[in-house]
């Protein structure tokens, strides 16, 4: 089993998967062919049932009567920045919570019972290890965040989600007050991780945890511009943000 | 920059202790030469996150995104997914490999039993902002909620006494949101095994939150226009099967009567 979790396992023998599929996912000239979603689930199972269920039946046997994910990772809904694809992650090692903005709300039973109900079961049920959160580059949903107020456009829900991040806004623009543009975005996106990271310790399972030294809290920034992964912080690093 | 040499450095210490200490009682030498093996055994168990991610990450650069610059180039302007999808945060169920999604393919959300709530403004604006933003700014074209077998939400589900009392803080109140397929799956196949009334739920929450899916204005508006359609999966990991189906939700033309 150790074997298979080896990055290097799969990738000479892999059986390619079309060559143009991806490119035509993402295509936007003018002869795109017709999209057929049935046809491209269809197609992405077949592969991953090739290629590594049917190859690994021992692992896949394994993991389907119990999972016992070492981590729990927060990541943004964006479709370019899935954990499984940017740190080649195999099934069964993370479990996932992806949302707007990869935000962790503090502590909220009526608010925010999605990511209340992903940490106590990720903490209590699997006794996961290391909670990772991971922002990126271009964040549409940092984006918007630094756009408000907006007195012309009104979501329903998007503004007052992206909020959760509010305090590491505020902390940038008192921080660095002459930052504009892709920079401030950027030490904005950061900063949201560090809030993230604060906003863990709201939860009485993850203090437990780390008090008895069980769980250890990650913060990751993920730059696909430049192609970087940075680690921004490893458990003692992560303070309040409260300055007296 | 912190990194994870907790056990590395023990041992280290103790190895020196033993080493300068020429004089220590055999007791105490005993004692520490077990506590180095025993530490020694934990660490080449230990799970060492920050190289897991670091090697994670060398891999996908080298093999996927040096090897295909375009693509991340133009990944790098704007994402135009033609999916938002729904699946669970199971760790076994990643639709990146279970559907072979790449990069820019599929907009996601993973919550604990892939449950897409009603629309609500207080409980539920994660989810809600997800949508908003899938649907009216990314205009993805379909939408696509996943279950699974062996999902341990929709036993939580399953396992909540009929009187309604819960231990949890948050589980047992999130999974709720699907309270009336379980309703449905205990009238209709009350005789049947927990785990099967498990399976049977399971596709059956699927069908709940495709119908919350609709609760949505901006979700209703885009399928009524047939710029969006909504579609359920089921991912089987014991028989590796995955069924997918779709909402037929239209308004025929009126007929004169």
């Amino acid at each position: 089993m150790s074997n298979y979790l080896n990055n290097e396992a799969t990738a000479s023998t892999e059986i390619p998967r079309n060559e143009n599929e991806v490119e035509n996912a993402n295509q936007t000239g003018l002869e795109k062919p017709a999209f057929d979603p049935i046809k491209r689930i269809e197609k992405g199972f077949q592969f991953f049932k090739i290629n590594e269920f049917n190859k690994y039946p021992d692992y896949y046997r394994q993991l389907a009567e119990k999972q016992e994910p070492k981590f729990l990772m927060f990541a943004c809904s964006d479709s370019r920045v899935s954990p499984t694809n940017i740190l080649n992650l195999r099934p069964g090692e993370a479990f996932m919570n992806r949302n707007i903005a990869n935000l962790v709300p503090a502590f909220n039973k009526l608010r925010y019972s999605d990511i209340g109900a992903i940490i106590e079961y990720a903490i209590l049920a699997l006794k996961v290890e290391v909670i990772v959160v991971i922002g990126h580059s271009r964040c549409g949903g940092i984006q918007r965040l630094l756009s408000l107020p907006d007195k012309k456009t009104s979501y329903d829900f998007i503004d007052d989600w992206v909020s959760v991040a509010k305090p590491a806004k505020e902390k940038v623009i008192s921080k660095h007050p002459h930052a504009s543009g892709e920079e401030l975005q950027t030490l904005v996106e950061k900063e949201s991780v560090m809030n993230s990271l604060v906003n863990l310790l709201s939860y009485p399972y993850v203090r437990t945890g780390l008090a008895d030294k069980k769980l250890k809290l990650i913060g990751g920034y993920y730059d696909f511009v430049c192609g970087k992964f940075e680690i921004l912080a490893v458990d003692s690093d992560i303070k309040p943000t409260i300055d007296i | 920059m912190a990194e994870d040499y907790s056990f590395d450095e023990a041992i280290e210490g103790l190895k020196k202790l033993l080493s300068e200490n020429g004089a220590f009682e055999a007791v105490a030498a005993a004692k520490i030469k077990q506590l180095t093996a025993d530490l020694e055994v934990a660490s080449a168990k230990e799970v060492k996150p920050v190289e897991r991610i670091k090697s994670g990450f060398a891999h996908f650069k080298t093999e996927k995104y040096e090897k295909n610059p375009d693509l991340f180039e133009e990944l790098g302007k704007g994402q135009s997914p033609k999916f938002m999808v729904f699946a669970c945060s199971d760790s076994r169920v990643c639709p990146s490999h279970i559907l072979d999604f790449q990069p820019g393919e599929a907009f996601m959300v993973r919550n604990i039993a892939s449950m897409v709530p009603p629309y609500d403004k207080t409980k539920y604006s994660g989810t809600g902002a997800a949508i908003e933003y899938a649907v009216l700014h990314l205009k993805v074209e379909n939408i696509l909620v996943i279950g699974h077998s062996c999902c341990g939400g929709i036993k939580g589900l399953m396992s909540i006494p009929d009187d309604g009392t819960t231990h949890s803080d948050f589980i047992e109140d999130w999974v709720k949101i699907c309270a009336t397929a379980r309703s449905k799956v205990k009238a209709e196949c009350g005789d049947l095994e927990l785990t099967e009334q498990c399976s049977k739920c399971e596709k059956e929450a699927v069908n709940v939150s495709l119908g919350n899916l609709l609760t949505y204005p901006f979700v209703k508006e885009a399928v009524l226009n047939r710029t969006l359609t909504v579609k359920g999966g089921y991912y089987n990991f014991l028989n590796a099967t995955f069924d997918v189906w779709c909402l037929d939700h239209g308004i025929s033309p009126p007929l004169s009567v």
